[in-house]
């Protein structure tokens, strides 16, 4: 919190506001943990509601948290030490301590009831019944630690002047350029190859196949958010119109795969200008929060539009995915073929899993093709012309509504493609897989990777969606990290993790050729 | 008066655009009361008047980002049918009766480079070449010659409004003057007949000022387009204006050359107060 | 004739906690120009907050209504404005000033950590309370022997928002509290220079809208008798159509499409079906910007070019 102005009467020393601000942290604590975490509500089935209460973790919170404040006060004065070595040894121990008895107790005792005295188990006295807690203090200690380290390499280097800190930021969207023409290449050799190194196993190619479809959603929505600036939340419906497209389609009609994924995009496409049509004309917060309604109004029909949707239950039995027309079947009917009877393999059910491997990234490619190359036509400056500024765009005599409206429906194709590889590789889709959370989801895959940066997208699927993947031990925490996911990384980079954006022309490649051209013109 | 008078004695200039008994009322408030004048081609039409006269508003109405409340603004051409604004949406404005404006509070794409705000600005040609996307897309060669006639033109303008140094720089780090000088040139790489300039010499140097004044100059006698010219630095606008419309309060209070319309006693009265109350 | 009176009240009742939880919105929105996307789960933890304090009081061995009802109010309402304190001063602060999407991403993220937050504390399971206040007037009967009531706990709700209300407009119009704030939401680099704290106006605009909000929670606990940590979801999506419906930016506004919306929802479910009653606040929504995006009582809006 920046200190407040008391004027300069009295300079406060680091003790002074250090105990005030300590205990106005212990009294917001206070506020926010007596009831919530205090106490415990129990429901149990015929009986009224009881309470539990947890009174230690409280105080413990009520301990930890305004020492650590003390600390970084003390750091913000100028005396960084506290915090490095309170800091760590707190971070250690905390941390240690938890990893240890989460180790402990998976290696241990069986694997589901490791909410349960771990920290005794493993005879480590720490602060809070369950390490994970431990663990997020510990982190919390770490991050006064980097604090402290900021302090002392600021005292090394000196205050950053406006211009320096300026050129910092040049310097950050030069390395987030370079890196992203590293990790670009890097990434898609890995989604390459991954399949056939030792740890392309069952588990790693499904979440991959998971992750490429988030990818793919995300470089979707990316046309719609990242260049053209249109703040999509309900981005979920295109990706259900596709999804229910494929399942009405295969189940009913009995048309293949390949058959439906270009019809999946066109339903969806013909969704988003349906959709967009009313509302692109709106600012920038109402679209948003129109197109969530938009997503939860298609959602709410799919549950209740029994006869068409199935209802909440949705649609099973969807058939499988062909290599293009040759199934996967263990054992093909009399007189056709199946995939490894063609190519005289012996069966195995990953050959299926990785033809989907594949499907799914050589769509994600398409996809990112397809953007790249609109970028650079005159559509895809139109686009990001808008997002800078409509009204100079209007004045220029483009067409707004159009314009928008081209974005939402290439955006909603994608999804819709997007949706039928997934019903295709579920074989069943039902409402839930379309709620919220999964726009708010690929949203954040968008605005955490840096709008507009393809790469920046990608990464930030790896870290959204296979993180939680890798984390599913953690599940209870699993969405609660997500939220703070997002939150600290807009806190820490608020144009995304490689925010950078390449012209889409240009005219001098280098410098010297802007040199030469400077002569020309004054000769 | 002058107006017709003008047009008679100069037979070359024809009339550009009409503006015919112009009302603007927001609520209660009238920011344009019953204003006419003729801007002509080939010429630059200055209008100036004090603070909250109702000038940016009147470009606003001819711009299509206003509908006006009452009145007729006909846009002529050569060889064209003449466009009534006030029923054309915003966009098409630009696109079809092919006026172009800057702003008075700069409005560039910021985050693009310098160049591509001048391609953005043969978005509509483009779009055709590349066969509202389809053609682009595969590369069609028609595209790509539309293309680098598009760039040719842009490092043109670049060249003339000296920023070809800048070109793939980031338009929102230009210094100040140089952005005024890339909004001219982006409104000049649409073709217009009419190019509207809302405060262009605003927070320009002396010597920037003249540099714009050579280039409206070189604009008008090249292209043979009308300007319409809102100003403050009253050496720009008497200096290069042939005609100046003077508003006051909404209401046009004088029209002519800028001599006639500098000894004109009610323009006096506006900008310095009434004397004959003392 | 029974029936509808019936359902009018029904809506009222619903449609005043919409209104309050709209107000949330519509002040942040007014003054920082964006959606407070945790503002649903802040009202989510405002009727965990009375729910718990409920318990208590149960454990304590209160039985006096008025004074049951007194405590879970004051007590939901102070410790909920706390989380709306921390929500700005974490999430939003620091974004001040940056891109318009990072706090909306932040938002998102702070709701989703809420509602987990209390998902892991508090269980992922429905807590049923039992009724507070019962009966209620009857006010007509109709000859097929439909009895039109009016609950005790259905004027309790109305009184208490007509009171809020009362007391919000007085704050607004007439302490320096409400006239920082309107400054702020004119022009908040202007009042900065003209003295006004603009980072406290803003946290305290926070923790007025989550003081609400927790009016609202627990009126929905008593009503319904019934939460879990999903509730603010709908709710809060519900209340942030009342505050477009009324106009963005307007108290009486954000009340007003409260109560519409209540209504609107009430009939809805009574004439046509329940399963589309969250449809039709959506469709309404959508229908409010496209023909009227100022809302009903919202000011128009002049394009500055």
């Amino acid at each position: 919190m920046a200190t407040t102005q008391s004027g300069a009467a009295a300079a406060p020393t680091p003790m002074t506001v250090a105990l005030k601000e300590a205990v106005m942290t212990a009294f917001l604590i206070f506020m926010l943990s007596f009831l919530m975490i205090g106490f415990e509500t129990q429901a149990t089935q015929g009986q009224p509601l009881s309470y539990t209460t947890r009174f230690a973790a409280i105080a413990w919170g009520i301990i930890l948290v305004p020492l650590g404040r003390i600390l970084m006060v003390y750091d913000r004065f100028g005396r960084p030490l506290p915090a490095l070595f309170g800091g760590g040894l707190a971070f250690l121990y905390l941390f240690g301590g938890a990893v240890v008895a989460l180790a402990f107790d998976i290696l241990v005792i069986p694997f589901n009831d490791y909410f349960g005295p771990a920290a005794g188990a493993a005879g480590i006295p720490l602060p809070f019944a369950d390490p994970i807690i431990d663990a997020i203090f510990g982190l919390g200690a770490l991050y006064i630690v980097i604090q402290g380290v900021q302090t002392i390499r600021r005292r090394a280097h000196g205050e950053l002047t406006l211009e320096a800190r300026e050129a910092k930021e040049a310097r950050g969207s030069q390395r987030a350029k370079q890196l992203s023409l590293v990790l670009g290449p890097a990434l898609l050799g890995i989604a390459l190859v991954l399949p056939f190194t030792p740890w392309g196993d069952r588990v790693m190619v499904e979440t991959m196949t998971l992750i490429l479809t988030y990818v793919m959603l995300g470089w979707g929505l990316n046309i719609v958010v990242g260049l053209a600036g249109l703040l999509d939340l309900g981005y979920v419906a295109f990706y259900a119109v596709g999804a229910y497209s494929y399942a009405k389609l295969a189940v009913d009609l009995d048309l293949s795969f390949w058959a439906c994924l270009p019809l999946a995009g066109l339903f969806a496409a013909f969704f988003g200008v349906v959709l967009g049509f009313p509302v692109l004309r709106l600012r920038g917060d109402y679209l948003a929060i129109v197109t969530l309604g938009f997503g939860e109004m298609i959602r709410i029909t799919l549950i209740n539009w029994q006869e068409f949707t199935g209802g909440p239950n949705g649609i099973s039995g969807i058939p499988r995915i062909t290599f293009f027309g040759v199934p996967f079947d263990r054992s093909p009917e009399e007189g056709t073929e199946s995939f490894h009877t063609l190519f005289g393999l012996e069966f195995d059910s990953m050959q299926r899993i990785l033809f989907l491997y594949y499907v799914i990234l050589i769509l994600a490619l398409i996809t990112n093709f397809f953007t790249m190359r609109l970028r650079r036509l005159p559509i895809g400056r139109a686009w990001e012309a808008l997002r800078e500024d409509e009204t100079a765009c209007r004045a220029l005599g483009i067409n707004p509504t159009n314009t928008k409206l081209t974005a939402f429906a290439i955006g909603a194709m994608f999804a819709g493609f997007a949706g039928s590889f997934f019903s295709v590789r579920q074989g069943f889709v039902s409402p839930e897989s379309f709620v919220f959370l999964e726009s708010a989801i690929i949203l954040a895959i968008v605005v955490l990777g840096g709008m507009g940066s393809q790469v920046g997208v990608a990464l930030a699927a790896v870290l959204l969606i296979g993180l939680p993947e890798v984390m599913r031990e953690l599940s209870l925490y699993r969405m609660l990290a997500f939220g703070a996911v997002m939150v600290l990384i807009m806190l820490w980079r608020p144009r995304g993790l490689l925010a950078h954006r390449e012209p889409t022309i240009l005219l001098h490649r280098g410098k010297a050729r802007a040199r030469t051209r400077k002569s020309e013109a004054t000769a | 008066m002058s107006a017709a008078a003008l047009a008679m004695a100069d037979p070359d200039q024809v009339s550009l655009l009409k503006v015919d008994h112009l009302t603007m009322r927001f609520g209660g408030l009238l920011a344009i009361d019953d204003v006419s004048f003729v801007a002509r081609q080939r010429e630059i039409t200055g209008i100036i008047g004090p603070n909250g006269a109702g000038k940016t508003t009147l470009f606003n109405c001819i711009t299509g980002f206003y509908k006006p409340t009452v009145g007729r603004l006909t846009l002529y051409g050569d060889g064209r049918p003449a466009y009534l604004l006030e029923q054309m949406d915003g966009h098409m404005i630009g696109k079809k009766a092919r006026v172009a404006r800057t702003f008075q509070n700069i409005r560039l794409f910021a985050g693009m480079s310098v160049l591509e705000n001048l391609m953005v600005a043969q978005h509509n040609k483009l779009m055709l070449a590349s066969g509202m996307t389809v053609f682009g897309l595969f590369g069609l060669p028609g595209y790509r010659r539309a293309e680098r006639e598009a760039r040719d033109k842009a490092v043109h303008w670049l060249e003339r409004v000296n920023l070809i140094d800048y070109a793939d720089m980031s338009a929102g780090n230009l210094p100040y003057g140089g952005q005024r000088r890339l909004e001219i040139a982006r409104a000049m790489c649409t073709d217009p007949v009419l190019l509207c300039l809302d405060e262009p010499a605003a927070g320009l140097n002396p010597r920037e000022s003249g540099e714009l004044n050579a280039l409206l100059l070189s604009i008008r006698d090249e292209f043979g387009i009308g300007v319409l010219l809102i100003e403050h630095d009253m050496s720009v606008v008497m200096g290069i204006s042939d005609h100046i419309v003077v508003l006051d309060y909404g209401r046009k209070i004088s029209d002519g050359a800028p001599a006639e319309v500098q000894r004109d006693p009610a323009v006096i009265r506006a900008y310095l107060g009434e004397e004959e109350k003392e | 004739m029974e029936y509808f009176t019936q359902q009018l009240i029904n809506g009222l009742t619903l449609g005043a906690i919409y209104g309050l939880i709209a107000i949330g919105y519509t002040m942040v929105y007014g003054i920082i120009g964006m959606i407070n996307f945790a503002h649903g789960d802040v009202y989510m933890i405002g009727a965990f907050q009375a729910m718990i304090m409920f318990l208590i009081c149960g454990a304590l061995g209160l039985t006096w209504v008025p004074l049951v009802l007194a405590l879970m109010l004051i007590v939901a309402v102070i410790f909920t404005a706390a989380y709306g304190w921390t929500v700005e001063r974490i999430a939003y602060r620091p974004l001040r000033g940056s891109t318009r999407l990072a706090p909306l991403i932040s938002a998102i993220g702070m709701s989703i950590v809420l509602s987990n937050f209390v998902q892991l504390a508090q269980g992922p399971r429905p807590k049923p309370i039992p009724p507070v206040i019962r009966g209620g007037f009857q006010i007509m009967e109709s000859d097929a022997g439909f009895v039109v009531q009016l609950g005790y706990l259905q004027i309790v709700i109305i009184l208490l928002t007509v009171g809020l209300m009362a007391i919000f407009a007085y704050l607004i119009a007439k302490t320096p509290l409400g006239r920082a704030q309107r400054a702020c939401e004119q022009d908040m680099k202007m009042a900065s220079l003209l003295g006004v704290n603009v980072d406290r106006t803003i946290s305290q605009t926070f923790v007025m809208g989550a003081a609400l909000a927790a009016v609202a929670g627990m009126m929905v606990t008593l009503y319904w008798g019934v939460n879990d940590f999903f509730m603010g979801f709908v709710a809060g999506i519900k209340a942030f159509t009342a505050a477009v419906l009324g106009g963005i930016g307007s108290l009486p506004g954000a009340m007003l499409g409260g109560l519409l919306i209540g209504i609107i929802e009430a009939m809805w479910s009574a004439y046509f079906t329940t399963e589309y009653k969250d449809v039709a606040a959506f469709g309404i929504l959508v229908l409010v910007l496209i023909f009227r995006p100022t809302g009903l009582l919202g000011r128009p809006e002049i394009e500055k070019v």
